[in-house]
């Protein structure tokens, strides 16, 4: 452990004030300021053995930790989310479950995540607190670790509070194949709940919406959940979280990545009633609006069953429903089947999602 | 709760409605919609695909994001940048292409471009921002006028210097007569649009159907209100019958809501105006009337503006008088396409180049 | 044009002399202006445009849509005998 004396260091203030309400550019030069920030702030909150050691990279014995016949899996995310609290989550919660989604779609156990911060001048530290006590709820929950940390600081104006990027480990057995190219047809299509709630939740809080509701933010690991339903089912084709461009962006994706149709119902679709209600209000389409915390299952049609009745037996997967089928085609292409029996294609989401007047 | 929001009460009427109308229909017809909203329901539901063959829809100019004239994009986009303005606009006002840059373009700029959803919330602004110049560009056919008077008649309570509208307000009638008129008309019926006749009523409509002899029936969203409004208008063309009927008694009356038109002829008179692709329709559109002027953006930013050039592939003008589909364009879906379009009716969410492209995808 | 959303008035007040409501859309509550509607009173349903009413809901009864619903109801049962055409 280094001593406590304040370093000399040409124009950097020899005693710095310790006890600051909000982030200053002396937190990111490396120096004491930095040092009080990493062990006052955030080992505080994110602390563990591997995190507290204080060196430059984490040491992972992974000969103590990975089975044998395992494939190791890694996700990267950044998180630029404004505003940083919504009703539901902040930014914390997002960026860990964020990549602890991601790592999990492919079948994997997440068990490692790092953060880089990048903090703007100004940003005040009980909101930096706030977050991190956020994250380590997060990676408590999904029974991750936050093995190594970054940060540094920019001037004010060239960050927006903060960005957050995370990056996951995590090791997938190596008899799952489940991608994106996995969809075949005859294929099930399951969502395991309620759709468009983060996004109404976010764009509420952004606060110029005019309009107060109850929506919350979905944000949530579904590690847990996928862990038990690859147990149940462990011939899972497909697993995917439909986040940024929603439920029908992401089985566009899935659709062209497996060059097959998806043919969805309308009418069985799940939308609470007043996030349909919000997104009628503003001309959005719940099919577009962001989830962090649902997930797109593609089974095959004789597990559907047992899928459905796995996810429903978990807190987050209670309202997972069959919402279409997969059929072979020369191309990819998403379908939507009205309740009027009449049937049009859905595309990916072109640029931002405008609120319409007509 | 679904994704879907029709009930199968309304879905077995719907197909009830629409057996009927196949039923009786025995020559071609063409029938236009003047609403983008009424468009966007027709092609979110597919409504087209479950009428008989002989029934055709024309999607007329309903969306008046695409019928802002090139020459009020210019003006809104020159007022945008000036350093002391917040401009406020709906949503979908932001992509449509200037001569060379839309809204977004500016914002990206630097500019203070902000969506509202009310012009209410422009009026706030302006309230919250007194150092600021907050200008509401006004778009929308009669249906947003009486929210814009009333927000005029607030700001003028607040005695608010700092607030101002770009009118570029359009109306219908005028629309109808211009299309009826066109020597390559071929609308045989109308569905009036619901929404604008629950503040005008419907009584503006009945000397228009009878000069042209066109049947016109006053039409709501939903599946079963766009059944019904379709049903109504083949009955008068098969029967050979000529009225004014209205489908969307839920909201609409003959005299419509005249508390919100007496707030739009308060603070409003028809003017000229220009629409982007068909040209300058008389006493079609809206200004503010004298003791209303200082509200007006056009006056109190001087703006000057150059030569404008549209793009010489889009043919918008056509597409919106209804005498061609978006398909018949060379340029949709390759060169014009949402995330990079060249008129306006790629750009709405209603425009019929959009709707066609988002929904039109199945053989 | 126009999106209209129906909506249950539960709050009606003024703000600087312009009559204003609270408008509950199935759990979601918005501040909208009802110096459209100046008639409209707590608990009526009212269309809603761009922050304001655009009229107040009526009851269709006696409205030739629901008549002509009624008839090809009449109709239907008739041609399709007691089976629900699907």
């Amino acid at each position: 452990m280094e001593d406590n004396l304040p370093v000399m260091q040409g124009a950097v203030c020899p005693i710095p004030i310790s006890q600051h309400q909000q982030v200053v550019i002396g937190h990111g030069a490396g120096g004491v300021l930095t040092h009080d920030l990493i062990r006052n702030i955030f080992q505080k909150y994110l602390g563990n053995v591997i995190l507290n050691q204080g060196n430059d990279a984490a040491l992972l014995r992974m000969w103590q930790e990975i089975p044998e016949d395992q494939n190791l899996v890694v996700s990267t995310d950044a998180h630029i989310v404004s505003p940083l609290f919504f009703a539901g989550g902040d930014i914390g919660r997002l960026s860990v479950c964020g990549t602890v989604n991601d790592v999990s779609m492919l079948g994997a156990v997440p068990k490692f995540l790092t953060a880089t911060f990048i903090l703007e001048e100004g940003f005040s530290i009980a909101d930096l607190e706030k977050i991190l006590v956020s994250m380590a709820a997060a990676a408590e929950e999904a029974q991750v670790r936050i093995v190594a940390a970054d940060t540094k600081v920019t001037e004010k104006g060239k960050s927006d509070g903060v960005f957050i990027s995370t990056t996951g480990f995590g090791w997938v057995d190596r008899q799952y194949h489940i991608s994106g190219q996995s969809a075949l047809a005859g294929d099930i299509v399951i969502v395991s709940g309620p759709i468009g709630n983060h996004g109404i939740a976010v764009a509420e809080a952004r606060g110029n919406l005019g309009f107060r509701s109850q929506i919350r933010s979905d944000v949530a690991p579904l590690n847990d959940m996928i862990a038990v339903l690859l147990d149940a089912v462990p011939n899972v084709h497909v697993l995917r979280d439909p986040t940024r461009g929603g439920l029908a962006t992401t089985l566009v994706e899935i659709a062209c990545q497996s060059k097959v149709t998806i043919r969805l119902k309308e009418e069985n679709i799940p939308v609470d009633r007043d996030v349909r209600s919000a997104c009628d209000m503003l001309g959005l389409d719940p099919l577009y609006m962001a989830n962090e915390g649902k997930l797109i299952v593609i089974v095959p049609s004789e597990d559907a069953e047992l899928a459905l009745e796995t996810l429903r037996s978990h807190p987050y997967g209670h309202k997972a429903v069959e919402i279409g089928l997969v059929e072979s085609s020369s191309e990819g292409q998403l379908l939507l089947k009205t309740p009027l029996g009449t049937t049009r294609h859905l595309d990916m989401l072109a640029g931002e999602m405008l609120p319409r007047i007509c | 709760m679904t994704a879907s929001k029709v009930s199968p009460e309304s879905i077995r009427q719907t197909k009830a409605v629409m057996d009927e109308i196949r039923r009786i229909t025995t020559r071609p017809w063409n029938i236009m919609e003047i609403c983008g909203g009424q468009t966007h329901s027709i092609m979110e539901y597919g409504l087209d695909q479950l009428l008989p063959e002989e029934i055709s829809l024309i999607h007329g100019p309903g969306c008046p994001v695409c019928v802002t004239s090139l020459e009020l994009i210019e003006r809104a986009l020159q007022i945008a940048v000036l350093p002391e303005v917040i401009f406020t606009s709906f949503g979908d006002m932001l992509r449509v292409p200037g001569s060379s840059s839309d809204l977004f373009g500016a914002r990206a700029q630097g500019a203070d471009v902000r969506v509202v959803y009310s012009p209410m919330d422009a009026v706030k602004l302006a309230q919250a921002n007194p150092e600021k110049q907050v200008v509401f560009f006004a778009v929308g056919f009669e249906t947003t006028v009486p929210a814009i008077a009333a927000s005029v008649l607030h700001a003028e309570k607040l005695g608010l210097k700092n607030f101002s509208i770009l009118p570029a307000n359009v109306l219908v009638p005028p629309a109808m007569h211009a299309i009826l008129q066109s020597p390559d008309n071929r609308v045989n019926a109308f569905l009036a649009a619901g929404h604008v006749c629950a503040i005008m009523g419907y009584w503006q409509y009945e000397p228009i159907a009878e000069k042209y002899r066109t049947p016109i029936v006053v039409t709501g969203f939903d599946p079963l209100d766009l059944a019904m409004g379709i049903l109504m208008n083949v009955r008068q063309l098969e029967e050979d019958r000529v009225e004014v009927e209205n489908a969307y008694p839920k909201y609409v009356t003959r005299l419509g809501n005249q508390t919100a038109q007496s707030m739009i002829d308060q603070v409003f008179e028809p003017v000229d105006r220009q629409w982007r692709g068909i040209g300058t329709i008389a006493q079609s559109g809206l200004g503010l009337k004298a003791p209303y002027q200082h509200f007006d953006a056009g006056v109190r930013f001087d703006i000057q503006l150059a030569q404008l050039q549209e793009s010489p592939m889009c043919i918008a003008g056509s597409v919106l008088r209804g005498v061609a589909k978006p398909i018949d364009c060379p340029a949709f879906g390759t060169l014009c396409i949402p995330t990079n379009p060249l008129g306006a009716p790629m750009v709405s969410a209603e425009g019929a180049c959009s709707a066609y492209y988002r929904f039109h995808k199945v053989k | 044009m126009c999106l209209g959303i129906p909506g249950k008035v539960v709050e009606i007040y003024e703000v600087d002399g312009t009559l204003m409501s609270k408008v509950d859309f199935d759990g979601v509550v918005q501040e909208v202006c009802i110096a459209t509607t100046p008639e409209a009173q707590l608990g009526q349903y009212v269309l809603v445009h761009a922050g304001f009413s655009l009229n107040v809901l009526t009851d269709i009864e006696a409205s030739e849509t629901l008549k002509i619903l009624k008839e090809l109801e009449a109709f239907n049962q008739s041609y399709y005998g007691e089976q629900d055409p699907q």
